[in-house]
């Protein structure tokens, strides 16, 4: 079996599953924010369950609408914060507190290798870079999880992706994941799931394996998922004294395709309007000016992505007539980037830099776009209207090239520009 | 049965042009139908209150799990999505919620704008009354079918507490 497979036939209590088999599996850690958290705790209450089935395998993140921008807002937070206290959930992260949910998920130490989580929130599959099983569901799903503690899946087929070669200078993680979409479209792993290996990923840190994992559903996949290796147990033992059972694929596991890809060659990669799999080389996307730059989101606003952004920032100012938006991931990278002197540096080059949340990237808090305005943004989608009028473009690329263009005051292939 | 006229939409149709994110905060279903479609076609939510039958090409749905899109569908006067393919997120909130859905193959050159369609849930063959022919969608497994019955996850668990099936 693979590791998709095995940690579905453990959590499931069987001995092997197979692809295209339904399982009812049991949940280790289910999570959800203030967007889908509120659904969630409606359905609950209409299913008319008293309590849920463990509160110490709910976490609670607020991170879409923080801090409250609207009235309406800061009542879906209330409806978070009294059912977190009515169910004696402890696992909750406030305004302040936590950060983006996928970030503080894996910094607090609920995602752990071998585990099954579920997350209401499409880039749960982001914890899949520790080795786990981890799918995003809808509110009323939660509410089933939140009353039962299990979850039908069907086993999915599984796509191997092996990459080896080393990267050039600023090619990152993300114009690999970005790389991979463009060939494989947006719903070219449609129900499957998606397995990344190989010496490139080996050597890759624990944040440029998470942005892989977390931009998996973009080409459809149920899952990402990246064997557990020294790398990633070194991490979670940092973070938790919990036990966990790694699982790795057999060297003879099946698989229903196998792509091979060698990054020594690649180009930083960009994302055009209006959608994920429209990717092109960075340097062939010319002549695009830039209105706003946003650095941040569950894909790429770790440390690793602000130290890269600092390497073009320290340089100078932003481009007059460009406005740049810097969020960190969590509090903690937030934390760690003040004591680096990143956050000083961002500020000094003239970036907004705000505490952590999902900020722009979905459109429904701050920095969103006006029509007919562009931006270029770490994260993840940039589908029409996601983040602001339905008439703004959004190029999405690495925190690297999100950077070197925020100076230029167009889409630059961060190369172009001297370290 | 589930009758409709025909809506077309082409491939990837993504919940952020469904049910854009500055409307994140509703949770009104009736309020969340009048933005449903806005970013694709703003007079979606007036043309479809009779009832329609969505019919849509590959990936119907991707991007974020916001129950939100498939609730504004629903609540706007979609009866039924067909299409080539969905997200599977999308997928499992329009069921869970109520929301048949069938994965057809090839749908989008057996349909035309408009067409009256008849769909069986129980087997999922499609009816084209405007041009008197069928075809046959992938049949849903029997424990859905059971959620599609019971009116969506929610009905079809307090059913299950009621007989002491969950805790």
């Amino acid at each position: 079996m693979n590791v998709t497979e095995k940690i579905l036939a453990k959590a499931s209590g069987r001995k092997e599953v197979s692809p295209g088999e339904i399982v009812e599996a049991k949940v280790d850690v289910a999570m959800v924010n203030d967007v889908t958290g509120p659904l969630a705790v409606k359905a609950f209450q209409e299913i008319g369950a008293r309590n849920v089935w463990n509160e110490q395998r709910i976490v609670i993140v607020l991170d879409h609408q923080i801090p409250a921008e609207s009235v309406k807002s800061a009542q879906l937070h209330e409806i978070m914060r009294k059912f977190a206290k009515e169910q004696r959930i402890e696992n909750f992260y406030d305004v302040g507190h936590g950060g983006i949910c996928h970030q503080v998920m894996v910094e607090k130490g609920y995602v752990r290798p071998g585990n099954l989580i579920v997350g209401a929130d499409s880039h749960t599959c982001t914890y899949g870079a520790f080795g786990a099983f981890a799918a995003g569901i809808g509110s009323t799903e939660m509410a089933a999880v939140f009353t039962t503690g299990t979850l039908w899946f069907k086993v999915p087929n599984v796509m191997k992706i092996n990459v080896v070669g080393n990267f050039q200078k600023f090619v990152t993680p993300k114009d690999l994941i970005l790389n991979i979409i463009g060939q494989i479209k947006a719903d070219g792993a449609i129900y499957k799931g998606v397995e990344l290996s190989g010496s490139t990923i080996q050597n890759m840190s624990i944040d440029g394996r998470m942005t892989l994992c977390n931009m998996s559903v973009e080409m459809g996949a149920k899952n990402g998922i990246i064997e557990p290796d020294e790398t990633t147990l070194k991490y979670v033992k940092n973070r938790t004294s919990g036990a966990f059972t790694p699982l790795r694929s057999d060297p003879n596991a099946a698989y229903e395709k196998i792509l091979d890809l060698d990054v020594t060659e690649m180009e930083p990669q960009v994302s055009c309007p209006s959608s994920v799999d429209n990717v092109k080389r960075a340097s062939e996307v010319k002549n695009v000016k830039i209105d706003q730059a946003f650095l941040g989101s569950c894909t790429n606003g770790r440390l690793e992505d602000l130290r890269l952004a600092a390497r073009f920032l320290k340089r100078g100012r932003i481009k007059h007539g460009v406005r740049m938006i810097v969020i960190p991931a969590s509090q903690e990278v937030y934390s760690q980037a003040l004591r680096e002197g990143l956050i000083e540096l961002f500020v000094e080059a003239g970036a907004y830099v705000s505490s952590s949340s999902c900020g722009p990237c979905f459109g429904g808090h701050i920095g969103v776009l006006a029509p007919g305005e562009v931006c270029v943004s770490s994260s993840n989608r940039n589908f029409i209207g996601r983040m602001g009028s339905s008439n703004a473009h959004v190029y999405l690329a690495s925190p690297a090239t999100v950077a070197a263009s925020a100076l230029t005051g167009k889409i630059t292939d961060p190369r172009l520009l001297e370290d | 049965m589930i009758e409709g006229r025909a809506v077309m939409f082409g491939d990837n149709v993504n919940t952020d042009v469904i049910l854009p994110g500055e409307y994140l905060t509703l949770t009104d279903p009736v309020e969340l139908a009048k933005h449903v479609m806005e970013g694709l076609d703003p007079t979606f939510s007036g043309r479809v209150e009779s009832g329609v039958i969505i019919v849509a090409g590959r990936n119907f749905g991707c991007g974020s799990s916001r129950e939100h899109a498939p609730l504004a569908l629903k609540h706007a006067g979609v009866r039924c999505i067909l299409a080539d393919s969905f997200a599977r997120i999308f997928y499992r909130n329009a069921i869970n919620i109520g929301l048949p859905v069938f994965e057809c193959r090839g749908i989008l050159g057996e349909v035309e704008e408009g067409d009256e369609l008849d769909v069986d849930l129980e087997t999922g063959s499609v009816k084209n009354l405007s041009k008197n022919s069928v075809f046959h969608a992938f049949r849903l497994p029997k424990f859905i079918l059971e959620i599609l019955s019971d009116g969506g996850l929610i009905e079809h668990l307090r059913r299950r507490l009621k007989r002491g099936a969950t805790r």
